[in-house]
């Protein structure tokens, strides 16, 4: 059975890192060459349907989610590279994706069409799924792993959480130490 | 650089072979060399340096990039010895030169003088193989002293109640306090309980010609860039090749110790990088190979001289396996704490240290508040189990929890359990066509009622120092491992144990054994300073015996 980034964890990762270190050269090449420049797997359609689905699982409000952190471009080079095996996994998770969505809301919607609402009643009747869950782990991925591999575009997953990569940090690191008297 | 490092000739005579560059080995090869012998240590994995180091959850995560790989060295895993293992991962170590202190977070507590004694007073547990230490705490003081000042650990003598006498202070100042650490503090000193600065092999200030610590927060899973982490890579491994006799020889795979027909070891058999089969002659083996591969290694090593796997005749080589127990409690606060910076923990509480026989039960342990939590773990995983996976929510809460979060951690006991082991998986094979590490563990009940003690604990103090919120997740019985121990137990009797005081094989005059696989019982959780500490009382009583002659040689 093809292992599947569902059960995404360490063991997973490992199993996936001399194409991860790929992927990294890949993605070193690419943001030299300046702005996103285009998909390498997704059709332009199948890429907005997964870009609505990472921008509810990390929804834009006062901050920037996961469509201005360009997780797109992550899950897509991703998927060109050292998560090739979940290829089949996104074709078929898209497919009942549209099925459910003209189910509920007619024959000419596409999911990314539908109004944020529309969207949530959808996701929420297959947030069990494996699918889903695939796509919630890259997304996740996507919004925080080093802007290098194609997401996290301005740091924008770290800022949203308080995150700072930097090799060097002065005390005092928090409120708590800040004045701690001994 | 590669070419500055010692290399000796294929047909050099050597004195020592080492299996594994890591907690333990890197300290022997130091102190071997630096007493004039001829040393080649053997490392399955490669030797990375500083450079290589690098800021890179999703190529580090879990630390995978530096350790055993689950695809080339499958693990398998069940409970008890009725059941067929299931392949899983089931441990986990530095596969580097290193080994794990390259990856590990660093603390750096001593057993105390109870640890090793537990049995005298507290007496025998029914089913477990519960036993005294053939060396007491004060015969390996002046090597704990020896190990704190060779390799750089950070510290305050003296700053805990419980601490064991100590010949000397520690050689570098404590890291500065935490939020986790203030925290600490406030809930131990509400509840009566003592918080002391914890002590760590990371330096905090520039010590023998490395940098203090940066405070950059990459420790745990990653290799520290700038030396301030007192790995064994960055310390006694770069000295042992300073003597240019000591040649450490990575991507070496052995697979099996090689012996005579009078019973004496003649070298070891590895593969090289590029699965090529060398074997290395030498006048005696040291096996530091970790708590899995050593006896691994030695049931590999079989022959009709030693059926039963080399240095067997007691049958316990494998045996009574112990990953130390682990309770935690989370919990969020008011106030950011930034755990993401500086060390993991600045703060330990040792008041449940020692057993006590009022609580109806055996075990005891210590503590600590740290939140090890990198971007992508955090957001996969992070947040309390009731909180909502996806949406605005979610995203709220990332926001509101990653800087806030903290685990009050339980470090505890395991008791030795001899159908808790280390066995050849009968139908897995490893890259190389070896079997596979299979793992047989099922927590003792007194071992989960200790876990659940301390589970018990972490609530409160996380109470005591003022969480907005708690939550935690009920214990379960472990199935895998990262402290690896008591495998080949020492002991003052050959039929009960594997190696004798001096870390010498019972059965082969010619080969030791010394890491974690050693312990006669588990320590609080803590097992790195003591694997070293026991390596240079090794080291000592090897160079004694070699000088003497003591040690036959096949060669």
């Amino acid at each position: 059975m093809m292992k599947s980034c569902a059960g995404l964890g360490s063991v997973w990762l490992a199993s996936c890192l001399p194409e991860i270190i790929a992927a990294q050269e890949h993605a070193h090449r690419t943001a030299q060459s300046g702005a996103p420049s285009g998909f390498e797997f997704f059709a332009p359609g199948d890429a907005a349907e997964v870009e609505a689905m990472a921008a509810q699982i990390i929804p834009t409000d006062d901050t920037p989610g996961a469509r201005e952190a360009r997780v797109i471009y992550f899950i897509d080079r991703a998927l060109a590279t050292f998560a090739a095996q979940e290829r089949a996994a996104f074709v078929e998770g898209l497919k009942q994706l549209q099925k459910k969505t003209r189910k509920l809301f007619g024959k000419a919607k596409r999911f990314s069409d539908l109004s944020a609402e529309q969207q949530i009643t959808v996701l929420k009747m297959i947030e069990t799924s494996q699918f889903f869950e695939l796509v919630r782990t890259m997304t996740i991925l996507g919004m925080f792993s080093n802007p290098e591999y194609g997401g996290n575009y301005n740091k924008i997953g770290w800022k949203l959480i308080g995150f700072e990569d930097q090799f060097f940090f002065q005390a005092p690191f928090g409120s708590y130490d800040r004045d701690y008297k001994g | 650089m590669t070419n500055e490092r010692p290399h000796f000739a294929a047909n050099a005579e050597i004195d020592f072979v080492i299996v594994g560059a890591g907690a333990a080995g890197g300290v022997i090869a130091k102190e071997l060399s630096s007493a004039g012998f001829r040393v080649v240590v053997l490392e399955q994995g490669p030797y990375m340096k500083e450079p290589d180091f690098e800021h890179d959850e999703l190529k580090y995560m879990r630390q995978q990039a530096i350790t055993n790989d689950y695809k080339r060295q499958p693990n398998t895993f069940r409970k008890t010895e009725k059941e067929k293992a299931k392949e899983q991962p089931a441990i986990i170590y530095g596969r580097m030169v290193g080994g794990s202190t390259v990856h590990f977070t660093g603390n750096y507590w001593r057993f105390h003088e109870i640890d090793f004694v537990e049995r005298t007073r507290l007496g025998a547990i029914a089913g477990t193989g519960f036993a005294d230490w053939p060396i007491t705490y004060s015969e390996l003081e002046p090597y704990y002293t020896k190990a704190e000042w060779e390799l750089g650990v950070s510290g305050l003598a003296g700053a805990s109640p419980f601490d064991p006498p100590r010949s000397k202070p520690y050689p570098v100042p404590p890291l500065p306090i935490k939020s986790s650490g203030v925290l600490a503090e406030r809930g131990a000193s509400k509840l009566g309980w003592h918080a002391f600065p914890a002590p760590m092999a990371i330096i905090s200030q520039p010590y023998r010609g490395r940098n203090g610590c940066l405070h950059c927060g990459f420790c745990e899973y990653f290799g520290c860039e700038v030396a301030a982490k007192s790995s064994t890579l960055a310390t006694v491994i770069r000295e042992a090749e300073k003597t240019g006799l000591c040649e450490i020889r990575p991507n070496s795979y052995v697979q099996k110790i090689e012996v005579n027909k009078a019973g004496l070891v003649t070298g070891v058999t590895y593969f090289d990088g590029n699965r090529q089969v060398h074997f290395q002659s030498a006048k005696a083996v040291v096996i530091c190979a970790n708590g899995a591969e050593t006896p691994r290694l030695l049931l590999l090593s079989k022959t009709s001289l030693f059926p039963h796997g080399l240095a067997n005749s007691s049958g316990k080589v494998g045996k009574y396996l112990m990953f130390n127990g682990h309770a935690q409690a989370s919990a969020v606060f008011e106030h950011t704490l930034n755990e993401f910076k500086s060390v993991a923990v600045s703060r330990v509480i040792h008041d449940f240290y020692d057993s006590d026989p009022k609580r109806g039960f055996y075990g005891g342990g210590g503590m600590d508040l740290r939140f090890v939590s990198y971007p992508m773990g955090f957001a996969l995983r992070g947040l309390p189990p009731d909180a909502p996976k996806w949406g605005r929510e979610y995203k709220a809460m990332l926001r509101e929890h990653y800087t806030r979060t903290v685990h009050a951690n339980g470090h505890t006991t395991s008791l030795p359990v001899e159908t808790n082991n280390i066995s050849l998986d009968p139908d897995v094979k490893d890259a190389w066509g070896l079997p596979a590490v299979r793992v047989t563990y099922k927590d003792h009940d007194e071992d989960m009622k200790t876990m659940q003690f301390f589970q018990e604990r972490c609530k409160e103090l996380l109470q005591a120092a003022g969480a907005r919120k708690q939550w935690f997740r009920p214990l379960r019985g472990q199935s895998f491992g990262f402290h690896l121990l008591g495998t080949c137990r020492m002991g003052e009797e050959a039929n009960k144990s594997v190696v004798d005081k001096y870390h010498r094989a019972h059965d082969v005059p010619n080969l030791f054994i010394c890491d974690g696989s050693s312990f006669v019982t588990s320590g609080r959780g803590q097992p790195t300073l003591t694997i070293q500490a026991l390596a240079y009382r090794a080291s000592d009583h090897i160079i004694r015996m070699a000088k003497s002659g003591e040690i036959k040689s096949a060669v």
